[in-house]
C-alpha cells in the first residue's frame, strides 16, 4: 500500500479544486490535487457562456459595480443565500478575472466603436468607447442589470481551465487522474485524509494530509437525465456525509434546465427561446402560451421547466425508447440565423442526433443541471463537524446561490471561493502540526478493503447494480423534479427506503478487477440513496416554494417560516436523514423583498427579526424602496 | 425498426492473470438517436459490466472518449451509430498506454508534455490586485483561443506515423501548445528559449508534414498552418544561431 503525504490534499481537479491548490502552492505549501478523470476534463471545462465579475468595462457594463452585482445574487437566490458570502463573492470576482488575465487566459476584449447585438428578436445599437479598448469585456446573461459575464468566444470554461492546470504544472502541484477517493479518514474530531482507488489498477492507497479540501463539483448523476459529465455523480458530497458529522446543506435546492437533448441530456441554449423558438408537444402544437399566456417560451427556466413536466403528465409527451419528451422548434428561424447566432445549437444537433433544425424538431425535456445543495462550510469555507476539512465549488454549499444560482455565478465561484477558502486554509496551516494516527488509517484501509470484497463476492447480496442506481434515478425524477407535493415527496421517500435496502444488497456481475466500472459505482451506490433521500424528505418538509423548490400544495415563498437553511445530517446506521435548520444568514444588507420576477406570493417575515438583522450598507437603501 | 448492431470489441485487461488481447463481439439493437456511448453503456450495463472504456462529458467536448472507430481515431460520444455500417469494429488508441480494453492513460502522456513544453505564461511580471488589468487586442485574444481549443483527446498523436515510431515524439498537440505561446504577447521567452525546447527531431523537425494530425483532429484545429509557422520561425531560428556560433 502506498501512502502519501502532504499539507494540503485537494479531492477534485476542477477550477476550485486546482485553485485552492494554487493558493497553497503560492505559499510555500504542498499540495496535491486528485482527480477521476484529467484536470481539464472535469466539468468545468463543460461551461461555454462565462463567468461574472462586475468589471464595468464595455458599454452595456457601464455603472456595473460589486453592489449590483451582490443585488442581483442575493435577488437570484430568492433569499436564500448567506449575504455575507455573497459580499465577499461579488467584491472578490472583479480581481479574481483580472488574476486569471495574468496568468494566461484569453478574455475578450473591449473593441472600440459601433456594434450591434439582438434582444427579443429585435436589433439594437452599442457604442464602446476608446479609452476602454482592450480591457476585459462582458456580454448579457440571463437575471442580471448589466452586462457582466466575461468570456472566451464559446469556450470560457474550457480556457479557464487550461490557464489554471498550467498554472498547477508550474507551482510544481502534483495532480494525479484516474483517482478516486473513496472515503475520508478521521478521528471523530479531524480529518487526516482519504483513502483513494487508483482506477488504472483498481490498487487502494493512502492520502494523508493536514488538510483536506473536497472540490468535487455537482451530483446531478443522480438523476436519470442531467446536463451534467457522468463524473459528477456525488463521490465527494458521500464521503463527507457518511461521516455522520457533516451536513448536506439545502439539499432540497436542485436547479433544472428546460432544454436538455433527448437521449444524452446535452444542453442547447436558452438562446433558442429567446430568439423566437418555440415549445411543441406530440401533436406539433405549441402549449407554453396557454399557461404562461404573456412570456409563453420566454419565461424563466425554472417555470418553463415547470410548465413542460406538467404538459408531459397530461399525457401530451412523445414517447421514446428513450422516456417522454417534447419538441424544440426553431425551424421558422431560417438557415441563416440557424448557422450563424445558433451555430453552437446546430453542431450539438449534428453531432448528437443527426437532426437538422432548419427541417427537423429537436427532441428536448427538463434536465437537472446544478446543485445548489452541498457539503455546508462557514465562509471560510471550512465545513461543519470535522476539523481540517474544507469544500469550495459546486461540491460546497457555502451558500451564495440560495435556491437559485444565477448563470454565470457558478464558474466565477470555483475560482473566486477557490482563492478565499485557499487564502483562509494557508491561515490554518501556518503553525498547524499534526499527528497522524495509525490505528485510525489502518482500520480505515481496512473497512474499505472489506467493502470491496463484500461486492466483488456477492457476499451482501446479488442485486445488479444498475437496476437499483436505474430505480433510485427514476424516484427522484418522478418525485423530485421541477414540481413537487406532499403525494409524491412521501411516495418518493417511500420508494428509496426500498431502494436503499437494496443498495446495501447489491453484488457485481463482473470480477471487480482492475479499472473496473461495476465497482466503483457500487462503492458509490448506498451514499447516493442517502443523498436522494436528503433530497426528498428535505423537500417534503419544506412547505413553501423558494428558488428552484416548488411546491405546487405550498406555491407562497414563506419567509415567516422558512427563512433558513436545512442541514441534513446522516446519524451513523440511520435509514433516515436528521434534518436541521439554521438562520439563512447571520445579516441582511438587503432585506427580503420581491425578486422582480418568477411572480409568487410571499408571506413576509417579522419585521423586528428583519430588521435587527440588517445592517447599513450602499444596497440597504435599494432594499427599502420595495 | 432499428438494424441489429454487431461490435467488435478490443479486450485486454492488464491486471488480468493470464488474460490475452482479443476481440469480442457483441449485439446490439439499435435504437433511434444512438451514439457510441450510449451503445457501450449499454453493452457495459446490460451484457457485460466488465468493459472497460472512459466517458466523462458525452458532449464532445473533453476528450475523454477517443477510440479507433472501425479504423479511424475519433470520440466516441459525437459518433453516431446511424453513421457507420452494422459491424462496428472498436480499439483503444495506439502510443497511449493500455489501462483496459477502450482505456488509455491519455493523463500521464499530456502532463509529461506540460513539462517539456513548460506549458505556462513565462512572465517576471507581478500581479498586482490593485491595478486595472493589463490591455490586450481582441484580435489576439481571438487568436490565443483558437490555439487553446485542443481537448487533449490524443487522437492526432495516434494517427501520427512519427509519433507511432518514436516514442519521445512530441506530437502535433504538443507543437500545438507551444504555438499558443509564442502567439502569447504575456509569453516573455524568445524564439531561441523555443528552439531548445522544439528545434529537434523530437520537435518541430521529426514530423514528416503528411498531416493525418489535422484530418482526425475533431476539434478542427489548423494543425497543419501551425507545424508550418513554427517550422518556418524554427528554421529561422536555427540559421541564426549557425551564423552566430560561426
Ligand atoms: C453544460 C453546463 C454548462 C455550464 N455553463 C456554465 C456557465 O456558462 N457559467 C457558469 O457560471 N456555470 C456554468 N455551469 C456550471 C459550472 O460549470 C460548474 O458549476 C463548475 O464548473 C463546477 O466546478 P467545480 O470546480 O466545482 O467542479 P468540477 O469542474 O465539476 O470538477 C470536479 C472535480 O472533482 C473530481 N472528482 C469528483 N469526484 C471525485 C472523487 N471521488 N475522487 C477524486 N476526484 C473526484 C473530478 O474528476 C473533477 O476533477 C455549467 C454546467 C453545465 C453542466
Ligand atoms: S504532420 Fe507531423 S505531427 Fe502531423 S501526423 Fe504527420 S508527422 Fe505527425
Ligand atoms: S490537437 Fe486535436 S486531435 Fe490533437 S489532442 Fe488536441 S483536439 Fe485532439
Ligand atoms: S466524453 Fe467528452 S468528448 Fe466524448
Amino acid at each position: 500500500m502506498q501512502t502519501f503525504y502532504s499539507d494540503l490534499l485537494v479531492i477534485g481537479a476542477g477550477l476550485s479544486g486546482e485553485r485552492v491548490a494554487c493558493e497553497a502552492a503560492q505559499n510555500g505549501f504542498k499540495a496535491t490535487c486528485l482527480s477521476i478523470v484529467p484536470a481539464r476534463r472535469s466539468h468545468s471545462s463543460a461551461a461555454q457562456g462565462g463567468m461574472q465579475a462586475a468589471l464595468g468595462n464595455c458599454a452595456k457594463g457601464e455603472g456595473d459595480n460589486p453592489d449590483v452585482h451582490f443585488i442581483d445574487t442575493v435577488k437570484g437566490s430568492d433569499w436564500g443565500c448567506d449575504q455575507e458570502v455573497a459580499r465577499l463573492f461579488a467584491d472578490a470576482a472583479p480581481i479574481e478575472m483580472r488574476r486569471l488575465a495574468a496568468w494566461g487566459v484569453p478574455w475578450n476584449r473591449v473593441v472600440p466603436g459601433q456594434s450591434f447585438y439582438f434582444k427579443g428578436g429585435e436589433k439594437f445599437e452599442k457604442y464602446e468607447k476608446e479609452e476602454n479598448e482592450g480591457l476585459i469585456t462582458a456580454r448579457s446573461f440571463g437575471g442580471t442589470a448589466k452586462w457582466r459575464t466575461c468570456y472566451t468566444s464559446d469556450g470560457t470554461g474550457h480556457a479557464v481551465m487550461c490557464t489554471m492546470d498550467n498554472r498547477c504544472a508550474q507551482l510544481g502541484i502534483d495532480v494525479f487522474d484516474k483517482k478516486e477517493a473513496i472515503s475520508l479518514i478521521h478521528d471523530g474530531d479531524k480529518c487526516m485524509g482519504a483513502v483513494v482507488r487508483d482506477l488504472r489498477n483498481g490498487q487502494l492507497e493512502v492520502h494523508l494530509a493536514k488538510a483536506t479540501a473536497i472540490c468535487t463539483g455537482g451530483f446531478g448523476r443522480i438523476y436519470k437525465a442531467t446536463t451534467n459529465a457522468v463524473i459528477c455523480d456525488g463521490g465527494g458530497h458521500i464521503l463527507a456525509h457518511e461521516t455522520g458529522l457533516v451536513p448536506i446543506g439545502n439539499p432540497e435546492s436542485i436547479q433544472f434546465h428546460p432544454t436538455g437533448i433527448v437521449p444524452t441530456d446535452i444542453l442547447v441554449t436558452e438562446g433558442c427561446r429567446g430568439d423566437g423558438g418555440t415549445l411543441l408537444d406530440v401533436n406539433e402544437e405549441r402549449f407554453m402560451h396557454i399557461y404562461e399566456p404573456e412570456k409563453a417560451e420566454l419565461a424563466s427556466r425554472d417555470v418553463v421547466s415547470r410548465r413542460m413536466t406538467e404538459h408531459m403528465r397530461a399525457g401530451k409527451g412523445v414517447k421514446s425508447p428513450y422516456g417522454e419528451h417534447l419538441w424544440l422548434d426553431i425551424r421558422h428561424l431560417g438557415d441563416k440565423h440557424i448557422s450563424t447566432k445558433l451555430r453552437e445549437v446546430d453542431e450539438i444537433c449534428h453531432h448528437f442526433l443527426g437532426v437538422d433544425p432548419r427541417v427537423e424538431l429537436i427532441p428536448v425535456r427538463p434536465t437537472q443541471h446544478y446543485t445548489m445543495a452541498g457539503i455546508r462550510t462557514n465562509k471560510d469555507g471550512a465545513v461543519y463537524g470535522l476539523k481540517g476539512l474544507y469544500s469550495a465549488g459546486e461540491a460546497a454549499c457555502w451558500d451564495m446561490h440560495g435556491f437559485n444560482r444565477l448563470g454565470g455565478n457558478s464558474l466565477a465561484e470555483t475560482v473566486v471561493a477557490g482563492g478565499i477558502i485557499g487564502a483562509k486554509i494557508v491561515e490554518f496551516l501556518k503553525g498547524y502540526e499534526t499527528t497522524f494516527d495509525t490505528g485510525v488509517v489502518n482500520a480505515e484501509v481496512k473497512r474499505q478493503e472489506e467493502r470491496i470484497h463484500d461486492v466483488t463476492h456477492g457476499r451482501n447480496g446479488k442485486l445488479n447494480v444498475y437496476e437499483v442506481r436505474n430505480e433510485m434515478q427514476e424516484a427522484l425524477m418522478k418525485g423530485c423534479f421541477v414540481f413537487r407535493n406532499k403525494e409524491g415527496l412521501e411516495e418518493c421517500v417511500q420508494t428509496l427506503q426500498g431502494t436503499m435496502e437494496k443498495a446495501r444488497k447489491v453484488g457485481l456481475v463482473s470480477d471487480g478487477v482492475g479499472a473496473n466500472h461495476e465497482l466503483a459505482a457500487a462503492m458509490k451506490l448506498e451514499g447516493q440513496v442517502r443523498l436522494a433521500m436528503c433530497i426528498a424528505q428535505a423537500a417534503l418538509m419544506r412547505t413553501e416554494s423558494r428558488g428552484s423548490h416548488n411546491r405546487e400544495d405550498f406555491p407562497e415563498r414563506n419567509d415567516a417560516e422558512w427563512l433558513n437553511r436545512t442541514l441534513a445530517y446522516w446519524p451513523e446506521g440511520a435509514d433516515m436523514p436528521d434534518l436541521k435548520y439554521e438562520d439563512t444568514t447571520p445579516l441582511f444588507e438587503l432585506p427580503p423583498g420581491d425578486r422582480g420576477y418568477g411572480g409568487g406570493k410571499i408571506i413576509p417575515a417579522d419585521e423586528k427579526y428583519v430588521t435587527e438583522r440588517t445592517v447599513k450598507s450602499p444596497v440597504t437603501e435599494i432594499g427599502k424602496k420595495k | 425498426m432499428g438494424r441489429q448492431l454487431k461490435f467488435e470489441i478490443f479486450r485486454y485487461n492488464p491486471e488480468r492473470k493470464g488474460d490475452v488481447p482479443h476481440m469480442q463481439e457483441f449485439i446490439l439493437d439499435e435504437t433511434p438517436n444512438m451514439t457510441l456511448f450510449i451503445a457501450l453503456n449499454r453493452l457495459r450495463e446490460e451484457q457485460d459490466p466488465s468493459l472497460v472504456f472512459d466517458f466523462c462529458c458525452r458532449a464532445g467536448i473533453c476528450g475523454a472518449c477517443a477510440m479507433v472507430i472501425n479504423g479511424r481515431p475519433g470520440l466516441a460520444c459525437q459518433t453516431k451509430t446511424k453513421d457507420q455500417p452494422g459491424h462496428i469494429v472498436l480499439h483503444p488508441l495506439p502510443v497511449f498506454k493500455l489501462v483496459g480494453d477502450l482505456s488509455v492513460d491519455t493523463g500521464v502522456w499530456f502532463r509529461e508534455m506540460y513539462a517539456k513544453t513548460e506549458s505556462w505564461v513565462h512572465t517576471n511580471k507581478v500581479f498586482d490586485p490593485a491595478k486595472e488589468e493589463e490591455r490586450m487586442d481582441n484580435e489576439v485574444a481571438e487568436q490565443i483561443y483558437e490555439l487553446e481549443r485542443c481537448i487533449e483527446c490524443g487522437c492526432c498523436i495516434s494517427a501520427c506515423g512519427t509519433a507511432r515510431l518514436r516514442d519521445d515524439f512530441m506530437g502535433a498537440a504538443a507543437l500545438n501548445r507551444i504555438a499558443r505561446f509564442v502567439v502569447d504577447p504575456r509569453d516573455e521567452r524568445t524564439d531561441r528559449e523555443y528552439f531548445e525546447v522544439i528545434g529537434n527531431d523530437n520537435g518541430i523537425f521529426g514530423c514528416m508534414g503528411l498531416l493525418a494530425c489535422e484530418d482526425v483532429c475533431p476539434k478542427g484545429l489548423p494543425l497543419q498552418n501551425q507545424l508550418g509557422f513554427l517550422r518556418r520561425k524554427m528554421g529561422i531560428t536555427a540559421m541564426k544561431q549557425i551564423f552566430r556560433k560561426k
